[in-house]
């Protein structure tokens, strides 16, 4: 059994104190809890926005796992870590 | 109505808003729309953009917070509005902030809509566009749980939309009828211009209003002004005074259709007035409308009835028994009749239907039979503000115009149509039953002719296969009108006639 890869897509806009935050949550939720395994992809609705109106993003920052599927999706700076693991569904099973 | 005001106005091309708007909505500014559930004011948001396109070749950016994209297409084009065709010709952009039922996205720490200002900002720039309609902040409301980071980044993006220049339509829900503007309080923010939409019941029917609640340092129309909703048109809002009271007003007569009653009026009646015939059922209220168009016809006048009671087929068989031919009229081209059933529509769609078939057969003369049974399916205030809309409208047309109205008693008596409408028309014509040593008469009496000298006897009119013919007055006789009549003759010879009871 292999683990599959977790692709989390980061939407932010523009380099803002909230987009930081977020990125840096985020890293540290992977680094902890899913132990490196993820891939995060950042993308910034200011400069891709057809990116957005694809996905249909409206709050930001928004992070969807990608893989594996279902989509989910989680908006906010993401400071509050349990909601961020239950919301991507992501807590692992010890 | 002018503006006075220094802010710029931008026309909707809504029919109807722009006049009592005072040319339009402040240009460059948002607008707010609040309404309850099924207000037509997703209508308004789309007619808005559609309008823009069609009429002035300016490009709107729709921002759905409800509908999908697909719904919203399906829904506008019964309208006419072809919202996919005007997509593939970068007139028309969708930002589809719809919530998608599935995901359900879990708040984790504070956020802003920067994502939602950059997809609107892509799609004006992508377009051009000069419009942009937000529909509806209050399901924005529902898919975020923090109401307070909401509010405020509704705010930042109606700055934003400020600084580009838009002009914006913002819908929001309203619980009530009567209460506060809108439901989460967002008001605040776009406070310079409010526009309210209502539809409420009254007597087991909508009606539908539209107030300017304030427009910004602009002059615009106080108070309700009855809109309706149509197919291929959308909102159509009818202002009382679309017209103002500017109508030319001729002295030049035309017959009435019977030779006895111009006499009676002074020389016939004056072209583009207003008479009100009103009376008991049977009086022959119908006899004197088909005289009318009759007496167009023969000045090669075009005539349109609208009749409200009765189907065509019985109009045609009550004209050929005083040997008016309807038919051959029709045939003519010279007259058109348009009936239809009261309670099918309110008053509003009635009077969009008159006006735009007086618009398109162009009539001289229009006879409307009867008032009274459209007053049967509205309330007072309706009914009184269709009848300015009508009269002033028709006015406007250079077109005569006759109506008639029923009064509930048989003798005596005024109608409540009457009461109402009598100072708008400028003639008034009354039919009463008179009752006569045991027999029943009609009497003809012209009430009131504005401008002109007239008849102020009680007549006796007949009825037969030739129409109408009117007669002496009544002699001797006094309470005619109050359907209490008094006989007795001051220098009879003979014994005074016995007091008929009533």
């Amino acid at each position: 059994m292999t683990t599959p890869t977790i692709v989390l897509k980061l939407y932010v806009a523009g380099q803002t104190p909230r987009t930081r935050a977020a990125l840096e949550n985020l890293e540290c939720v992977c680094k902890e809890a899913l132990e490196d395994q993820c891939e995060i992809q950042v993308i910034d609705v200011l400069e891709h926005p057809q990116l957005a109106e694809d996905e249909k993003i409206l709050a930001t920052p928004t992070v969807i796992r990608e893989l594996p599927p279902p989509l989910r999706r989680v908006i906010g700076d993401l400071s509050e870590k349990e909601k961020v693991l239950i919301g991507l569904d992501l807590v692992t099973k010890p | 109505m002018q503006d006075t005001g220094s802010v710029e106005k931008l026309r909707t091309f809504v029919p109807g808003l722009d006049h009592v708007a005072g040319g339009g909505i402040p240009a460059g500014r948002t607008t707010l729309v609040s309404g309850t559930a099924g207000s037509a004011k997703s209508t308004l948001a789309a007619q808005f953009l559609a309008g823009g396109i069609r009429e002035a070749g300016e490009p709107g950016v729709f921002v759905t917070f409800e509908e999908p994209p697909a719904d919203l297409r399906r829904n506008l084009i019964s309208f006419g509005w072809d919202v996919a065709r005007w997509e593939n010709e970068d007139l028309w952009a969708f930002v589809d902030a719809s919530p998608e039922p599935e995901d359900d996205a879990v708040e984790a720490g504070s956020y802003d809509m920067g994502a939602l200002l950059a997809r609107i900002r892509h799609a004006v720039e992508r377009v051009g566009a000069k419009r942009v309609s937000i529909d509806s902040i209050g399901a924005v409301f529902t898919q975020f749980e923090d109401s307070a980071t909401v509010r405020r980044e509704l705010f930042r993006i109606s700055a934003a939309l400020k600084r580009m220049e838009l002009t914006a339509i913002l819908t929001s829900e309203r619980s009530e009828e009567y209460g506060s503007i809108s439901r989460y309080g967002v008001e605040e923010f776009v406070a310079d211009n409010v526009i309210v939409l209502r539809n409420a019941l009254a007597l087991d029917r909508r009606r539908r209003t539209l107030e300017i609640l304030k427009f910004r340092g602009t002059t615009h129309y106080k108070g309700e002004i009855p809109f309706t909703v149509v197919g291929e048109r959308g909102v159509v809002v009818i202002p009382l005074s679309a017209l103002e009271l500017t109508h030319r007003s001729t002295s030049t007569r035309t017959p009435s259709g019977s030779p006895d009653l111009d006499t009676m009026c002074g020389g016939g009646f004056f072209r583009d007035s207003m008479i009100l015939v009103s009376g008991a059922t049977g009086t022959g209220k119908t006899l004197l409308a088909t005289e009318f168009i009759e007496g167009g016809v023969e000045e090669d006048e075009r005539c349109l009835l609208f009749g409200f009671e009765e189907s065509p087929d019985q109009l045609r068989r009550n004209a050929s028994g005083w040997g008016v031919d309807f038919a051959s009229m029709e045939q003519d081209g010279l007259l058109r009749l348009e009936c239809r059933y009261p309670e099918t529509a309110g008053l509003e769609d009635h009077l969009i239907a008159i006006r735009e078939a007086v618009e398109d057969f162009k009539p001289a003369r229009v006879a409307v039979d009867s008032l009274s049974a459209l007053e049967r399916v509205s309330t007072e205030r309706a009914f009184r503000e269709f009848i300015i809309a009508l009269t002033s409208f028709l006015k406007s047309q250079n077109v005569t115009g006759l109506f008639t109205a029923t009064s509930p008693n048989l003798l005596g008596g005024s109608s409540v149509t009457e009461a109402h409408i009598s100072t708008i028309t400028d003639s008034i014509i009354l039919l009463r039953y008179v009752e006569s040593y045991g027999a029943i008469k009609r009497g003809l009496a012209v009430l009131k002719m504005r401008g002109s000298p007239h008849d102020h006897n009680i007549r006796e009119f007949m009825i037969d296969g030739a129409g109408m013919h009117i007669g002496d007055s009544f002699q001797h006789v006094t309470g005619l009108l109050a359907g209490h009549p008094e006989y007795g003759a001051p220098n009879d010879s003979g014994a005074p006639g016995p007091r008929p009871t009533s």
